[in-house]
C-alpha cells in the first residue's frame, strides 16, 4: 500500500526507495543475493556468475543505447578490449586481477570514446554502421596484433587472488561478480539522478532542446560512450578472469547482437531491465539445453536439432517481445508492482 | 498560502532599460533562400519585445540565430551582461551559460522525464558537482540536487503546476506541456527569455493564463522577454515594443499602438487594398 506516506523534506522525497514496500523489496533482494550461493548447486552458481557478468555488460550498453539513444553494435569489440587488456596485464605483466581490471575499464572507456566520435555527426542506422566498424576493427586488431594479443590463439589468464585466497571456484568468484554488479547498478542509478544522467536522457529525447539547455552534445555523447564502455570493459575483464582464457571468438558481432537483444527484452533505459534481460538471455539457452537433455531418451533425434531449436526460440522470443511488450520485462515487473500497489483496493 | 519566491531567477546584472541584446544587420541564407536580410533590432533589460509577421517571415530563424542554433552569414549579435558577449558564432550550449533561454514552437520537452526532471535538466548549466561524486550521490552531490529541488519547486509554484510535478511530460495535455516548457526555460535562470509562439494552439483561457505567467516573470523578476506570437490581441496587450518582419526583412518597429496603424504592416497582413 502506498497511501499514507507523506514526506516533509525534499530529501526524503528524493531518496531511491520511498515506500515501505520498496524498502522491503530491496532488503529481500540483497538477502537473496547474499544467501543464494549457500544453497545453489555448482551449476546454479555458474549460471549466476554468467548472469552477473552479463548484467554488468547490459547495464553498460543500456547507458549508451537505452538512456542516451546512441545505438551501438560494438559491444562485442569493447568487451574484447576489456578482456584482452585485463588478460594481457595479468598474464604477461603479472598484475593483480583488480588492478588489471581497473586499467582494462579505463582503456575500454578511452577506446569507446574514440569510436564514439562519429556519433556527433551520425544518428540511428548510420551510427549503427559506424559502431559495427568499431566491432570489426577491434576484432581485426585482436586477431592480427600477435605480439601483444597472441593473435587467434587463446590467451591463458591465471586465477585471480583476493586476500590470499584463490578465486578458482564459482562460489568464490560469485562474490566478486555480484559485488561489482551491485556497484555498477548503484553507480548507474545515481548517475541518472544527477545532471550527467539527465543530460544523457535529454540528448536521447530531444537533442536540440538539450543543446539549448546548455548540454554540450560533443562532450556528453563522448562521455556516454566512455562511461558505457567502462562498464562493458569491466564485464570483459571479468570474463577474462572468470574463464581463465581469452579468445576472440567470444567477442564477435553475435555478442553485440545478443546484448542488444538483452536490453530490448529487459527494457531500454532501465537498470533493472538490464538485469532482467541479462538473466533471461543467459538462462533461456541453458533451460532449452536442459529440456532437450531431459527429452533425449524419449525423442532420440532431438540432440541433432537442439542448436536449431535454440536459435529459432531465441528469434521467436525477441519477435514476441517486440510485438507484445516492446518496453520489455521491466514493464511487466512494473505492471505487477502497480497492480499490487493499491491492492486489494485497486479502484 | 503563497510561499513566495526564494531564489534569484534572473541572472542579468543590468538595470531596467539598459541595452541587453543587439542584433546588427543580420543576414541568413540557406543556399539560395534568404531567411533574414539585414535585420537589426535591440532589446532592453526588462522589456517585452514582440516579433510578429506572416508565416515564413523569418521570426523563428531570428530566434535560432540569437540562441546559436543558426549562424548568420552577415551581421553581428551582441549580448550584454557583466560585459559584452558576441553571440554570432556561439554554440547553443555556450549561449545557454550566459542566460539565454528559450522555448520552442513545437514543444521540445524531454518526453520520458517527469516535469520535475525536465526542470532539473533545465538547471544543467548551474550544477557543479563532478562525475565521480555524482555516481556516489554522497554529500555535495545530494546537497546540490536538494538545493536545486528547492529552486525548481519555486518555479513550479510560480507556474501553478504542482499537481503534475511527478508526471511524465509526454502524457500531459498540450497546454500544460507549453507551460512546462516555459518552466524549463525559467529553470535556466534566464537573463533573457526567447519564447517561440508560447500560446499557439491554446484556447482563450489557457492563453490568458500563459499571458499572466509571462507578465509575472517579467514584472516580478525583471526578465527580458522576446516573444513570437500570432495572436495580435495578446501581442498588443502585453508587449512594450513590437518588431514586424516580412520576407526576412524588418518592415516596422515601435509601440503596439503605432504598429497597429502602420500602413506597411497592414499591407503585409491583409495584402494590397
Amino acid at each position: 500500500m502506498e497511501s499514507g506516506i507523506f514526506h516533509t523534506t525534499y530529501r526524503a522525497d528524493m531518496v531511491l526507495r520511498r515506500t515501505h514496500a520498496q524498502k522491503a523489496r530491496i532488503v529481500l533482494l540483497v538477502a537473496f543475493v547474499l544467501a543464494f550461493p549457500f544453497f545453489a548447486s555448482r551449476y546454479g552458481l555458474t549460471l549466476a556468475n554468467q548472469v552477473g557478468i552479463a548484467t554488468i555488460g547490459a547495464i553498460g550498453l543500456n547507458i549508451l543505447v537505452g538512456y542516451t539513444g546512441q545505438i551501438s553494435l560494438g559491444q562485442g569489440g569493447f568487451m574484447a578490449v576489456g578482456a584482452y587488456t585485463a588478460g594481457i596485464l595479468t598474464a604477461r605483466l603479472g598484475m593483480p586481477w583488480y588492478a588489471s581490471t581497473l586499467v582494462a575499464c579505463l582503456v575500454t572507456a578511452l577506446v569507446g570514446a574514440i569510436f564514439g566520435i562519429p556519433s556527433l555527426r551520425l544518428k540511428g542506422l548510420y551510427l549503427a554502421i559506424a559502431t559495427l566498424a568499431a566491432q570489426e576493427i577491434i576484432i581485426w586488431v585482436v586477431t592480427h596484433w600477435e605480439v601483444v594479443t597472441g593473435g587467434v590463439d587463446a590467451l591463458v589468464v591465471p586465477n585471480p587472488m583476493l586476500f590470499g585466497v584463490q578465486m578458482n571456484t564459482d562460489f568464490r568468484f560469485y562474490w566478486v561478480v555480484w559485488g561489482l554488479a551491485g556497484l555498477t547498478a548503484l553507480f548507474t542509478v545515481n548517475l541518472f539522478r544527477t545532471r550527467y544522467g539527465r543530460a544523457f536522457i535529454a540528448i536521447r529525447d530531444q537533442d536540440i532542446a538539450a543543446q539549448v539547455m546548455g548540454v554540450d552534445l560533443f562532450r556528453y555523447k563522448l562521455l556516454a560512450f566512455a562511461i558505457s564502455s567502462f562498464f562493458v570493459g569491466l564485464a570483459g575483464a571479468l570474463i577474462a578472469h572468470y574463464r581463465n582464457i581469452v579468445t576472440w571468438e567470444r567477442f564477435t558481432i553475435d555478442v553485440s547482437v545478443l546484448y542488444l537483444a538483452m536490453i530490448i527484452i529487459g527494457g531500454l533505459g532501465s537498470v533493472s531491465g538490464s538485469f532482467f534481460g541479462a538473466a533471461f538471455m543467459t538462462l533461456l539457452p541453458a533451460a532449452l539445453t536442459n529440456m532437450s537433455r531431459a527429452l533425449k531418451n524419449s525423442i532420440p533425434v532431438i540432440d541433432a536439432v537442439i542448436p536449431f531449436i535454440q536459435q529459432a526460440t531465441f528469434g521467436l522470443v525477441i519477435i514476441l517481445f517486440l510485438i507484445f511488450e516492446p518496453e520489455g520485462l521491466r514493464k511487466m515487473w512494473q505492471d505487477l508492482k502497480d497492480y499490487f500497489r493499491l491492492w486489494p483496493f485497486s479502484y | 498560502m503563497l510561499r513566495g519566491f526564494h531564489h534569484q531567477l534572473n541572472i542579468s546584472q543590468l538595470s531596467p532599460g539598459e541595452l541587453q541584446l543587439k542584433v546588427e544587420s543580420v543576414s541568413l541564407h540557406f543556399g539560395g533562400v534568404t531567411a533574414l536580410l539585414d535585420v537589426s533590432l535591440e532589446a532592453r533589460q526588462s522589456e517585452i519585445l514582440a516579433i510578429i509577421g506572416p508565416n515564413g517571415a523569418g521570426k523563428t530563424s531570428l530566434l535560432n540565430c540569437i540562441s546559436g542554433l543558426y549562424h548568420p552569414q552577415q551581421g553581428r549579435i551582441l549580448f550584454y551582461n557583466d560585459r559584452e558577449y558576441d553571440l554570432t558564432r556561439m554554440h547553443p550550449h555556450q549561449s545557454a551559460r550566459l542566460g539565454i533561454a528559450r522555448s520552442f514552437q513545437n514543444i521540445e520537452l524531454f518526453r520520458h522525464m517527469t516535469v520535475l526532471e525536465n526542470l532539473l535538466a533545465g538547471c544543467h548549466v548551474h550544477m557543479r558537482v563532478g562525475l565521480i561524486p555524482s555516481m556516489f550521490y554522497w554529500g555535495p552531490a545530494e546537497r546540490e540536487q536538494i538545493e536545486f529541488r528547492h529552486f525548481v519547486e519555486d518555479i513550479i509554484d510560480l507556474l501553478e503546476i504542482e499537481a503534475i510535478r511527478k508526471q511524465a511530460v509526454g502524457s500531459l495535455a498540450y497546454g500544460l506541456q507549453k507551460r512546462v516548457e516555459l518552466a524549463r526555460a525559467l529553470a535556466m535562470k534566464p537573463a533573457i527569455l526567447l519564447l517561440d509562439e508560447p500560446m499557439a494552439g491554446m484556447n482563450a483561457e489557457e492563453k490568458e493564463d500563459m499571458a499572466r505567467f509571462i507578465l509575472d516573470v517579467n514584472e516580478e523578476h525583471g526578465v527580458t522577454i522576446v516573444l513570437i506570437e500570432h495572436d495580435m490581441g495578446v501581442v498588443m496587450d502585453i508587449s512594450d515594443r513590437v518588431v514586424v518582419l516580412n520576407f526576412g526583412q524588418k518592415i516596422a518597429e515601435g509601440p503596439p499602438d503605432e504598429i497597429r496603424r502602420h500602413p506597411e504592416v497592414i499591407q503585409a497582413y491583409l495584402g494590397e487594398s
